[in-house]
């Protein structure tokens, strides 16, 4: 399965709709497999980057905001979206294979706590 | 990442569980502060100088879905989701000169709506450290923009006036749209009478429903009846499915039928039943549609006339004349010409992407003058044929329809444009100025025409076929223009 991540530097872009840089990993067998790959877009647009997501196959992305219409036009297409997460990129990777990532969670540094809305 | 789980400015945090001895400069930001902040209906954020979230009120905490304790130290833009992005300019530039500024932007809310927000930042100090933060104020301007919008778009989109006739539709039209009684507009051609009839709709509780419009001049009267009440599979040749009429798609909203003088004798009769019993058949229907439509109509015809002649019926036109609007001609309209210029002036000059500026004196002086029998639609395509014409930035007579000049003459422009103010003054003195053509002189092609048919006549010795072919024409062509100049 593909992860991808919207980034900020190294950080969940806090918009879906703004992301310019996005993050995709691939998991094999609940590990990484390889280095995670990091695509820049031409310029930040929602529409894009649900085509981006579509055409890379991901199964899963971990956004911050994302309105409401691409939300559901990616759940549509079979993709689980978690949203309105806070943190850097990798460490949400990290806890979205151990399946411990949740709608708007704060990730940490050092996981110190995820919290659920 | 030193946003997150750093504590820069953590001991100047206030939250209920601080003790007032804790830290002296913890009074600065008291537990009362807090309390103070989430009564107020806007979101509140305390930021730090890497704008990263001190404490947010409960009112920002609903909004984002944070808890203020939670997203403490974490940099801003994370929590709000708000469209400035990395390039927060607002905030430092606030930093900066210590002065607050606003901006106007959105930010994603929890139901993953969009919200319009300002966001107003004021530079606060520590008095005793100087060490500084930011209040940032989010205020919901979802309202503003709405009612922005509705003023666009709204019950007056289209309508401009500044006339007392046109002040009078002004005032009048909240009542019409306050009611759900049938409205009778009349006007000439080109007075706004289909502008009108949507802004009553839009200004109406109808207004999230459809507005209809329905010309009935343009169809024959069997079209027009299976396009004003529908039909079903079977009723005609060429019916090959079931079709829903006008009458059913305006369900719930308006439906204005224009040019309702026009409307045959057998539709008015099902007109009538529609309005009395909010129900029909389509046409090859034995089931009765039921609806729920205000009726709007509009003509330039005087229906009263047509119901003299017989040609539309008396109780159709008392039903139809509850509410009657009269549309002032654009000649009726004191000043609204200089207005109205101006509006479609700018409106097609940033449409054309031109860079006219004005109409010349002379050009404002005849257009004031002239006396639009097209009315404002007329003037509307006067203007749009001199910013497609002109190629400087000033409209001069020689940009204007040959026919205006034609029918006002050109001896209303007697003064020099230097000694011109830009003020145009009202049509009715500045028609005094206009010296109308003697009716003599051929100003006209009618005029022409009919000349030279004497002319030929004259030539010939009265002899049409003769004439005719002086003339060019066939002999019933020189015959019909006879009976037309009625020579």
């Amino acid at each position: 399965m593909k992860i991808l991540v919207t980034l900020q530097n190294n950080d969940i872009a806090p918009r879906f709709d703004l992301a310019t840089e996005v993050l995709i990993a691939k998991v094999v067998r609940g590990k990484t497999s390889g280095e995670p790959r990091t695509v820049l877009l031409p310029g930040p647009s929602s529409d894009e980057l649900c085509s981006l997501i579509i055409r890379e196959e991901v199964s899963l992305v971990i956004c911050g905001g994302i309105e409401e219409a691409h939300f559901q036009y990616l759940v549509w297409k079979k993709i689980e979206v978690i949203d309105r997460v806070i943190g850097p990129a990798a460490e949400a990777i990290d806890l979205a294979i151990a399946k411990q990532l949740r709608l708007g969670a704060i990730v940490r540094p050092k996981i110190e706590r995820s919290a659920a809305s | 990442m030193k946003h997150f789980g750093g504590n820069v400015c953590s001991h100047i945090l206030c939250n209920g569980s601080m003790s007032m001895s804790e830290t002296e400069e913890a009074t600065t930001f008291t537990p009362d502060l807090l309390d103070i902040l989430n009564g107020v209906p806007h979101g509140i954020a305390l930021l730090d100088q890497d704008l990263s979230i001190i404490m947010m009120n409960r009112f920002l905490e609903a909004i984002t879905g944070y808890s203020g304790e939670e997203v403490r130290g974490i940099y801003c833009d994370h929590v709000l989701h708000s469209s400035f992005g990395r390039n927060a300019q607002v905030f430092r530039e606030a930093f900066e000169t210590g002065v607050a500024s606003s901006a106007e932007g959105d930010i994603l809310g929890l139901n993953r709506k969009k919200i319009p927000m300002r966001f107003t930042v004021t530079p606060v100090t520590d008095p005793r450290e100087g060490r500084q933060a930011l209040v940032l104020v989010l205020e919901d301007i979802t309202a503003f923009q709405e009612i922005g919008r509705k003023k666009d778009m709204g019950p007056t989109k289209g309508l401009l006036g500044h006339s007392p006739k046109m002040q009078e539709i002004f005032e009048l039209l909240p009542v019409l749209a306050h009611t759900d009684s049938s409205v009778l507009i009349t006007g000439e051609t080109g007075t706004g009478k289909d502008i009108l009839a949507e802004a009553i709709h839009e200004a109406s509780r109808r207004s999230k429903y459809p507005f209809i419009k329905v010309n009935c001049g343009a169809l024959p009267e069997s079209l027009l009846e299976s396009e004003l009440f529908g039909h079903m599979r079977g009723a005609f040749t060429g019916a090959h499915a079931d079709k829903h009429g006008m009458f059913q798609l305006a369900q719930g909203g308006t439906i204005y039928l224009t040019e309702i003088g026009d409307l045959p004798l057998p539709l008015q009769v099902k007109l009538l039943t529609v309005l009395d019993d909010r129900e029909f058949f389509p046409l090859g229907s034995q089931k009765k549609v039921r609806v729920d439509v205000r009726l709007i109509t509009g003509t330039h015809r005087d229906l009263k006339q047509l119901v003299q002649e017989s040609k539309f019926r008396e109780d159709l036109f008392f039903r139809l004349n509850v509410l009657r609007v009269h549309l002032p001609s654009l000649r009726d309209r004191d000043g609204d010409v200089r207005l109205l210029i101006d509006h479609f002036l700018q409106m097609f000059a940033a449409s054309f992407e031109k860079s006219i500026k004005r109409l010349s004196a002379q050009a404002l002086r005849l257009l004031s003058s002239y006396h639009y029998p097209g009315n404002v639609r007329e003037l509307r395509n006067i203007i749009e044929y001199g910013v497609n014409i002109c190629r400087g930035e000033v409209i001069g007579i020689e940009h204007l329809p040959p026919y205006v000049l034609a029918d006002t003459g050109k001896a209303v422009l007697p003064k020099s444009e230097g000694g011109q103010s830009n003020r145009l003054e009202t049509g009715e003195k500045m028609a005094q100025e206009v010296v109308p053509e003697s009716p003599g002189n051929a100003s006209s092609w009618s005029a022409i025409e009919k000349k030279k048919i004497l002319t030929a006549l004259m030539q010939t010795g009265g002899s049409r076929t003769e004439a005719a072919k002086v003339l060019g024409w066939g002999r019933t062509t020189l015959w019909r223009k006879m009976k037309e100049y009625a020579l």
